[in-house]
């Protein structure tokens, strides 16, 4: 953005104080505060249990408890759906979205263009809550696919499509969708096509032309939505929670129990930073991978 | 800078195609070696058109049943906007909707004020921890949402906060700040800072000249960023469910806790409703990022 003035002035610090307070107190602040929880033992209520001897209880190691605790087979299945069920997501959106991408990027009209852009971006913004609940009405027994299939004859008792991995999977897709598209067609309206046509001219079959020419040019795109739809994946509970069943429950909705339901704070702090580190750990490895390429980072 | 500004990308996307040759011509339709056959774009083309139906046909199934006299059923019973008027006789979801509106715009003015000093110091200046801030900015929007409420609650409790309307705000403000500041400093990357120096050289002050020159030139870019966080605070559920107190039960949370109730008209009827606004502003919104700088063109 070029143009900074070059005298040291007081103006920036007044411009950005507001948000580094606002941030400071209200983000930064809240989740060191999360942190320092997780460590503590639940007192009634769900509150902090005070410690009386600090140093006695670091020895003790007690102040790991929540952690020990968070790692017990009890809760690997919970961990392993929702690493497996993001991973199938992202995945999903990849294959679903590169070719949509492709085609209002380089296929589509010019004029166009526009048009088919905001028909991503406005589900993009749109309410997630509702967008899930649409399929509530689509797949429950009373719904609109057993109706019609019933109505046809087809099926003689509704199927469950509502409250199971098959619909949690369809939610998250659905939610996740638009993250995956705008950064592959950001990466895509960027590409140059004289290279294609390079490569084309050169002989190369225009499948080899996308496997060694356009997918590589449009890896930052690629690797970008598979970051941005992977993380809200793995964090999310509205989805399971509405179109998932009991054996749907995912990390955020584990996480999510213990402050609403079993009153749990410190546990249910332990796991959110666990999920945080998983987060943050791939937030460091996309900077490293951008870097390394030589590329500004796309998010 | 990904996600919140794909149509700032949009409306910069013609640099990119002035890098190729003049007689590709800008985004020709067929490049040889992008999609050479009519029938690969035709497939491209059929497959697009059915990722849209899959985005947009839940979101008018909802509006159509909206619309439906049946109650329990998909069966089509009729139209009727019965259902609507029936909002209007539910308390319970009027005074979600006044405390939703209560935080959107509380959230919106304050938020929409600090992002945009945040968007000048970090447009205009450089200064002591700017990378650490732009990162901090981006963080609000790419952890997870359940890590964010967790924390907020956690930091409510441990400060002793009582959670009610207000923490709701404060936590809206603290995810809002950032979208302000991405979306006000795309569009101060264009801006012709000689307009100000003028100002300057005929004797206005810094403050009559922010807001007699800069403010009208970049107010495009503020408004799009204020309607932007309206439509996500008022859509917010995940930290809302978290950080809201007694009494200050939001639009989300309400149609929430309706929906596990069970699937009723009135949530259909709320729900298109409160779709339908949010798709106006965001519509408005992305069409106030898109135009290019009027000040720009002035040059």
């Amino acid at each position: 953005m070029g143009d900074e003035t070059t005298k040291p002035t007081k103006a920036p610090y007044l411009l950005i104080a507001p948000s580094w307070a606002a941030l400071g107190i209200l983000f930064l602040l809240p989740l060191l505060v999360m942190f320092i929880i997780s460590f503590g033992m639940r007192g009634t209520y769900g509150g902090l249990k005070p410690i009386d001897d600090l140093w006695a209880y670091i020895l003790s190691g007690d102040f790991l408890a929540n952690y020990k605790r968070s790692l017990e087979p009890l809760y690997w299945p919970i961990y392993w759906r929702s690493f497996w069920m993001a991973t199938v997501t992202t995945v999903l959106c990849l294959l679903i979205s590169y070719p949509i991408a492709y085609y209002i990027a380089i296929v589509a009209p010019a004029r166009w263009k526009n048009l088919l852009l905001a028909l991503v971006v406005i589900p993009f913004w749109t309410s997630f809550l509702i967008r899930t609940y649409a399929w509530m009405l689509i797949l429950r027994t009373e719904g609109l696919i057993n109706t019609v299939l019933m109505e046809g004859g087809l099926i003689d008792k509704p199927l469950d499509l509502l409250y199971n991995e098959f619909a949690v999977m369809i939610g998250l897709v659905y939610g996740e969708l638009p993250f995956m598209i705008l950064p592959l067609y950001a990466s895509l309206e960027k590409l140059d096509l004289t290279l294609l046509e390079a490569s084309s001219d050169l002989g190369a079959k225009h499948v080899s032309t996308f496997w060694r020419v356009t997918l590589p040019l449009t890896m930052p795109g690629v690797v970008a939505g598979v970051v941005l739809v992977f993380i809200p994946s793995i964090g999310q509970f509205v989805v399971s929670d509405l179109l998932g069943g009991a054996k749907s429950m995912l990390v955020g909705n584990l996480i999510q129990n213990q402050f609403a339901v079993a009153r749990h704070r410190p546990f249910g702090s332990a796991i959110a930073f666990e999920l945080t580190a998983v987060v943050l750990l791939l937030l460091f490895a996309y900077a490293w991978w951008a870097k390394k390429r030589g590329q500004e980072a796309m998010l | 800078m990904l996600t919140p500004e794909p149509a700032t990308r949009a409306a910069s996307a013609p640099e990119s195609v002035e890098t190729t040759p003049a007689f590709v011509g800008p985004r020709a339709p067929a490049p040889r070696g992008a999609a050479p056959f009519p029938w690969e774009r035709r497939l491209l083309g059929i497959h697009s058109a059915l990722v849209y139906l899959f985005l947009y046909a839940p979101i008018a199934i909802l509006i159509v049943f909206s619309f439906n006299a049946a109650r329990q059923t998909a069966r089509w019973e009729g139209f009727t906007v019965q259902w609507y008027a029936r909002l209007m006789e539910n308390t319970l979801i009027l005074k979600a909707l006044k405390n939703s509106l209560i935080v959107a715009g509380v959230t919106t003015v304050v938020a929409t004020i600090i992002g945009t000093l945040a968007a000048l110091a970090l447009a205009r200046y450089s200064f002591r921890g700017k990378g650490a801030t732009q990162a901090t900015l981006f963080l609000p929007i790419i952890i997870p949402e359940i890590v964010f409420g967790a924390a907020l609650v956690t930091f409510f409790g441990a400060i002793q906060l009582r959670l009610s309307i207000w923490t709701v705000i404060l936590s809206h403000i603290a995810f809002s700040i950032s979208y302000v500041a991405i979306v006000v400093r795309a569009r101060l990357a264009g801006f012709d800072r000689s307009l100000e120096e003028a100002a300057m050289d005929l004797g206005a002050g810094p403050v009559q000249t922010f807001f007699r020159v800069t403010l009208p030139v970049i107010l495009p870019g503020v408004i799009a960023g204020a309607l932007l966080v309206f439509t996500i605070s008022i859509d917010d559920y995940v930290v809302s469910s978290f950080v809201a107190g007694v009494g200050a039960t939001t639009l989300p949370l309400q149609i929430y806790s309706m929906i596990k109730v069970g699937v009723t008209p009135e949530v259909n009827a709320v729900s298109s409703l409160l779709l339908l606004a949010t798709v106006v502003m965001i519509v408005v919104s992305q069409r106030l990022q898109q135009e290019p700088g009027k000040g720009e063109s002035r040059r």
